[in-house]
């Protein structure tokens, strides 16, 4: 009598469990579909992609958008990773118990919770106003970069832990630098899962709107920045918008029409994040194998 | 039996932190002569090994006192004014446990080649099937130099291991428990190899095997608690040992 | 190479490991200074009546006009609409995270966890400003619709649809938080409750998630500093006034909606209201710099099992 009962509070747990992960993942599938559907016609519009924004929302693309946030991921990709791996090396290789390491070690756990309009507000007062980067592509990514910052630092101590302690005392055993070391060993046997971070952190970046908001990514732009190999300064210092705010913006107006053009960009970014998440994935999974220690 | 000394450890204290582990340990280690250092679990042989080529660098709190002179220059290794890559170039180590790069044969063995600067394919290709000669491997791996290191048996990984730390030509070479993790196989051929390198260097291996320790040693210091208690060429020891505490740890009475 | 060219390079290694290292507390000190300066300058301009005046004003007043003509820099209302959103996401967050945590960890097989794993990883990765289309253009006429049959009127702009999408939002973040701490509980305390004639729902919930409290509660006030912050959705979806109010049925502003509708406009270096969004983001970063220590200090509390 009481065994049953308390077999059968069990099920209805496990029911309710069931339930709620399927409310979550009907949410998910919601959205996409919900995207796919309102922005069908357009999202298989070769013209989407190749036109500029436009008043009219039948002649609108997002050919400066995409080309944009390319630019600007490619340099916030560059300083996350310039700045991002050599600091997990640090804290996780050289920083020891001391108390810098242990400071800087709270401080990127505390940035990591930052709201990230914060950094838009960051960006705003320190790069556009004070040292005269401008509303640009170059303050765009140094944005995105040091936003992505933490989550590189986090995962390149992740995969530096993996690796034994063996491999570091046979390589010190030989008479190897510490620069050796780094170059030779620790960072050709983490690169994958520093790479899965990239990628993490790229897929997250790559959906901000908030801090690139607040320096004056324009919502209209009709160019395209100077390919970097004829003019790289002039290039850095473009206007620029983000496949993000172009979705926001249309969004944001009344018309319906501007909005299945939101729903079909929507849809191209949607798919871009599955694409990253999934080669993270890939990637993770291919480096267990690989690296068995 | 007149022999040159190598190594000289005068009045070695060694502190992990405000831990004591080496206590006044004073020792000779002869040139081509092989010393075993034995002794129970936790009594400091790897410790000590550790110190000779400064691998207690890599962690912070630790500290030494004492000195430990390397000959001919008499250089004093246990100071912070020594050079530890100096060292490390001249003083090989082998570990308890196989510790291959993930990289291929021949960048295993060539790798302190490397960083030595060398960089000549045809001086590396000599100097790397030299070595693997010189550790009994050669036959085995030949036709496997570009495969991964990580492919290779556990003794066959170990040996790779000697013949990395040979291929530099270190004056001395440490082993910590060389064979602890290995068949009875690839540990006769290990001894052999041993036996055979000292023509060649000074060779110091911490055991835990008695037998091996009498088969392969020219030397033996028994130590406990962090004390040298006795050092002496093996024979002695191993026949009439001065200490009380060298005679049962021998005879098998505790360890 | 010589030995002492190698030390030399060794040493400038070091010192850009660190240096790069340090960029992150130049970060934190950059985001301080920019957000402390302004914020002063705000208080002392004289359109918001100059310090201390201001001050009080912020703090008192029950509206937010900086950018009228007629300044009001009473912060209530945008306090109040970001806690009301943050409050709703939360209602959705903390039951639905705690049960699917519960779930996953102490109920599902393994072939059911690895199944769901990437899916919630991908609910996380999807860009906030799609959550807010679909807040937008999918919950809202959803609610209206549902709301229409007890003829109670839903505002196309409002507190609710933006809270549940953000609840929605924040829970693979939470759950998995929860689900962390939960697995963090020692199998022997499962073990000891099982021996004694426990049932697995019995052992979940009376021995587990105590095991587990602080570090369910500090999942919790990370996941309410992350609804707090968050910019898009509400942007999108919850409207551009300034309301204050607790009917979640009308249009409110955030602090970072209000944010991002300034920084749409054009903003003079120093004037008012490009001050006034400093102000703002000061708060929102103490707000959420509040809830972060005090995650850290929860979890610091660890259970002595
Ligand atoms: N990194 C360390 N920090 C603090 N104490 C340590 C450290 N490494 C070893 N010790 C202590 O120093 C003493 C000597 O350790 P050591 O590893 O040298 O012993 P051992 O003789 O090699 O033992 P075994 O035969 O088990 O390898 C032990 O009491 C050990 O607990
Ligand atoms: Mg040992």
């Amino acid at each position: 009598m009481k065994e049953n009962k308390v077999r059968f509070k069990e099920k209805l747990f496990e029911i309710v469990g069931v339930l709620c992960l399927l409310f979550v993942l009907t949410f998910l599938f919601s959205i996409i579909l919900k995207l796919f559907l309102d922005g069908l016609h357009r999202i298989f519009d070769l013209k989407f992609y190749t036109s500029y924004p436009s008043r009219f929302p039948q002649e609108a693309g997002i050919l400066s958008a995409w080309v944009d946030t390319i630019y600007v991921m490619i340099g916030a990709i560059f300083w996350s990773i310039f700045l991002g791996v050599p600091a997990g090396i640090y804290l996780e290789e050289f920083g020891g118990k001391g108390r810098l390491a242990r400071i800087i070690e709270a401080n990127i756990t505390n940035l990591s919770a930052v709201p990230s309009i914060v950094y838009g507000l960051l960006a705003l007062g320190i790069f556009v106003y004070r040292f005269k980067f401008g509303e640009s592509i170059l303050t765009a990514g140094l944005t995105l970069g040091l936003l992505m910052l933490p989550v590189i630092v986090v995962t390149t101590r992740e995969s530096l832990r993996r690796i034994p302690r063996a491999i570091r005392e046979g390589a010190y055993a030989l008479g190897a630098t510490n620069y050796e070391l780094v170059f030779h060993h620790l960072l050709p046997y983490s690169i994958g899962g520093i790479l899965t971070g990239v990628i993490i952190a790229t897929s997250r970046a790559i959906g901000e709107t908030a801090p690139l908001l607040t320096i004056g990514a324009l919502t209209f732009i009709a160019f395209l920045p100077p390919p970097p190999w004829e003019d790289f300064i002039g290039m850095l210092k473009s206007p620029f918008t983000f496949l993000p705010i172009q979705i926001f913006n249309w969004v944001s107006r009344p018309q319906e029409a501007f909005h299945k053009n939101a729903a079909a960009a929507g849809f191209v970014l949607l798919v871009l994040c599955l694409i990253l998440n999934s080669v993270s994935y890939y990637l993770r999974y291919k480096m267990r194998k690989k690296y068995q220690w | 039996m007149k022999s040159e000394i190598k190594i000289k450890v005068e009045k070695l204290n060694f502190y992990y932190g405000n831990f004591k582990a080496l206590k006044e340990i004073s020792f000779p280690i002869f040139k081509n002569k092989v010393t075993a250092i034995i002794g129970p679990s936790g009594c400091g042989k790897s410790t000590l090994l550790r110190c000779f080529n400064r691998m207690h660098d890599l962690y912070p709190g630790n500290r030494y006192e004492g000195r430990i002179l390397l000959y001919p220059e008499e250089l004093n290794i246990a100071t912070n004014g020594a050079e530890p890559l100096y060292i490390r170039m001249r003083i090989g180590m082998v570990f308890q446990k196989p510790n291959p790069f993930p990289k291929s044969v021949f960048e295993n063995v060539a790798y302190g080649l490397k960083i030595k600067g060398i960089t000549n394919k045809k001086v590396l290709e000599e100097r790397v099937e030299k070595a693997l000669r010189d550790a009994a491997l050669w036959d085995e791996v030949k036709d496997r130099l570009k495969e991964n290191a990580y492919s290779l048996s556990g003794g066959q990984q170990q040996r790779l291991c000697i013949a990395r730390a040979i291929a530099v030509e270190p004056e001395v070479l440490l082993f910590d428990e060389p064979t602890s993790a290995l068949d009875p196989i690839s540990t006769a051929k290990i001894e052999d190899l041993i036996v055979k390198l000292k023509e060649k260097m000074t060779i110091v291996i911490v055991t835990h095997n008695m037998q091996q320790a009498a088969r392969i040693s020219d030397y033996t210091a028994f130590m406990y608690l962090g004390e040298l208690i006795e050092f002496g060429s093996t024979e002695k020891i191993f026949t009439y040992p001065e200490n009380k505490l060298t005679e049962d740890y021998i005879s098998g009475k505790f360890g | 190479m010589r030995i002492e060219t190698k030390k030399k390079l060794d040493l400038i290694f070091k010192g850009f490991l660190v240096l790069t290292a340090f960029t992150s507390i130049l970060v934190t000190i950059g985001i301080v200074i920019a957000l402390l300066e302004d914020t002063i300058r705000f208080f002392n301009h004289p359109e918001g009546g100059g310090f201390p005046s201001s001050l009080i004003r912020f703090f008192t007043e029950k509206e937010w006009t900086p950018t009228f003509v007629t300044k009001k820099i009473g912060i209530l209302p945008l306090l109040c609409g970001t806690f009301l959103i943050a409050g709703i996401a939360m209602c959705i967050s903390v039951p639905l995270g705690l049960l699917i945590a519960v779930y996953l960890s102490e109920f599902a097989s393994h072939r059911v966890k690895e199944a769901v794993k990437p899916w919630l990883d991908f609910l996380e990765a999807i860009p906030t400003v799609v959550y807010g289309y679909f807040a937008l253009l999918g919950v809202t006429p959803l609610l209206q619709w549902f709301f229409r049959k007890f003829d109670i009127e839903v505002q196309g702009m409002n507190a609710l649809s933006p809270g549940i999408v953000l609840g929605v939002m924040i829970l693979p973040f939470t759950a998995s938080l929860v689900e962390d701490s939960l697995r963090g509980v020692p199998h022997y305390l499962r073990e000891a409750s099982y021996s004694l004639g426990a049932s697995k729902l019995k052992t979940a919930f009376g021995v587990v998630i105590p095991a587990a409290k602080s570090g369910i509660i500090a999942a919790y006030l990370l996941g309410a500093s992350r609804a707090v912050g968050e910019t898009m959705v509400v942007a999108v979806a919850a409207g551009m006034y300034p309301n204050l109010t607790l009917n979640p049925l009308e249009p409110v502003q955030t602090i970072t909606g209000y944010i991002v509708q300034v920084a749409l406009g054009d903003l003079p270096f120093l004037s008012f209201e490009y001050l006034s969004i400093f102000a703002a983001g000061f708060l929102l970063f103490l707000l959420s710099l509040f809830f972060n220590l005090m995650a850290i200090y929860v979890k610091s509390k660890v259970e002595r099992y």
